[in-house]
């Protein structure tokens, strides 16, 4: 077992961070937040149904990001960003500009395989910036991010709760938010 | 912060089969490796059985559809395992449109990769198997209605075993048996057609298998994707 006897809601304005050791199941909260995996026992509910109700509806207000950037190595930055951002309904003319504000610019028409780790990142993150869903779950996305892409990120996060959306998100780092504005589940790891 | 950005099916649908289609150019192997294979196994058979037509033409039906089903087999792989493995497929699950519109376009666009090019070289691999020429006609019928089938049917095999490391011989496993009738009902059309006999009912069973699994292997597709990256 994981973990049990979980319990929390989720309000608009929210940036709750799971925290825990590795193996401890963040991942697999998130999957099961996100309507991926199904938990052995409990449920999820979004406005008061279940998240398997009306799973269009969850999924329009839904951003999820999981370990994995979900880049192609076929395609460039830019195509790359406008399948995902036409994917959710989005409109791709904004990919460039876009593109910009995560400082891939210049790397539009470069193969994703030739990009680094932290590029492939960057790309799937780019969608943030345009994504309208309230609802951001976030597995590790600071990973192979540099110290500035962080701080932006940060901020973004902190636009986007002030807004009204919520962000649910694991990482190993600390965030620079008030204490206050954070909420933080710790995942407690253990044998049984 | 609510106005729920829209797609329309049609829309959605397109976008996957061109992003399938300009990855699959960019990675042409992925295309030309199963269209090799077909036409290798076919070329060596009239040089291991011997020149004799009477028992190439006996045979030709057999060769070509059964080397068409292990091609499509074998290219079956990449249907879903890239995109699971660089997380673009969850992506997709998570994306606000029906799984199985994505899933049919994905298919389509694995036919238009592997099952057309079968379909136009066909033909000429027919020539050097001296298939008999009343056949030529049931041949391309049949391969036109019968490739769709199996990559729609192959298509729930992948899905089901897109999550295990080594699922080939899974994958065949399930997904051979059901290949099995379109085989039978697509050689034995070609037979009928070269003692000139209608073959029309053994279209009309293919097409059917065609049109069943149009309808329902998206929604079975769809189901077994969201198992596999349970």
């Amino acid at each position: 077992m994981l973990f049990e006897h979980l319990s929390l809601n989720i309000f608009p304005g929210d940036i709750v961070q799971i925290e825990g050791a590795n193996g401890s199941g963040k991942t697999s909260l998130l999957r099961i937040l996100a309507g991926l995996s199904q938990p052995y026992e409990g449920q999820v509910y979004f406005k008061d149904q279940l998240i398997s109700q009306d799973q269009e509806l969850f999924y329009q207000n839904l951003l999820f990001l999981g370990h994995l950037p979900g880049v192609k190595d076929e395609m460039s930055a830019q195509e790359n960003l406008e399948f995902n951002l036409a994917l959710h309904g989005l409109d791709k003319k904004a990919a460039e500009a876009t593109l910009n504000s995560v400082n891939l610019l210049g790397f539009e028409d470069t193969l994703a395989s030739q990009l680094s780790a932290g590029q492939h990142r960057r790309i799937a993150l780019a969608k943030l910036w345009q994504s309208q869903a309230p609802i951001w779950i976030l597995d590790e996305p600071f990973t192979a991010i540099d110290k500035l892409g962080v701080t932006k990120l940060e901020q973004l996060f902190l636009q986007h709760a002030n807004k009204g959306g919520c962000v649910i998100l694991t990482t190993h780092q600390d965030l620079s938010f008030d204490d206050d504005r954070i909420k933080k589940i710790t995942l407690a790891y253990q044998f049984y | 912060m609510n106005n729920t950005p829209s797609l329309s099916y049609k829309a959605a649908f397109l976008l996957i089969i061109k992003r399938d289609l300009t990855i699959a150019f960019r990675h042409r192997d992925d295309i030309l490796n199963p269209l090799l294979f077909f036409v290798i196994v076919v070329t060596l058979f009239p040089l291991g059985i011997g020149p004799e037509s009477t028992t190439l033409s006996r045979i030709a039906p057999g060769i070509i559809w059964v080397a068409a089903l292990l091609s499509t087999l074998l290219s079956l792989d990449r249907l879903f395992k890239s995109d699971h493995n660089d997380g673009s497929l969850e992506q997709m699950l998570l994306s606000p449109h029906p799984v199985f519109i994505l899933v049919l376009g994905k298919i389509i666009a694995h036919w238009l990769l592997t099952g057309l090019p079968l379909i136009l070289v066909a033909p000429l691999l027919a020539v050097l198997l001296h298939l008999n020429e009343n056949s030529y006609g049931a041949l391309m019928l049949t391969l036109l209605l019968g490739t769709p089938v199996l990559s729609l049917l192959g298509a729930i095999g992948v899905a089901l075993t897109v999550g295990i490391k080594k699922g080939g011989v899974l994958l065949s496993l399930l997904v051979l048996p059901l290949y099995i009738p379109v085989l039978i009902f697509a050689t034995s059309a070609i037979d009928t057609a070269a003692m000139n006999l209608p073959y029309s009912g053994q279209l009309a069973i293919i097409a059917a298998l065609l049109f069943g699994s149009l309808t329902l292997a998206p929604f079975a597709v769809s189901a077994a994707l969201k198992v596999s990256t349970n």
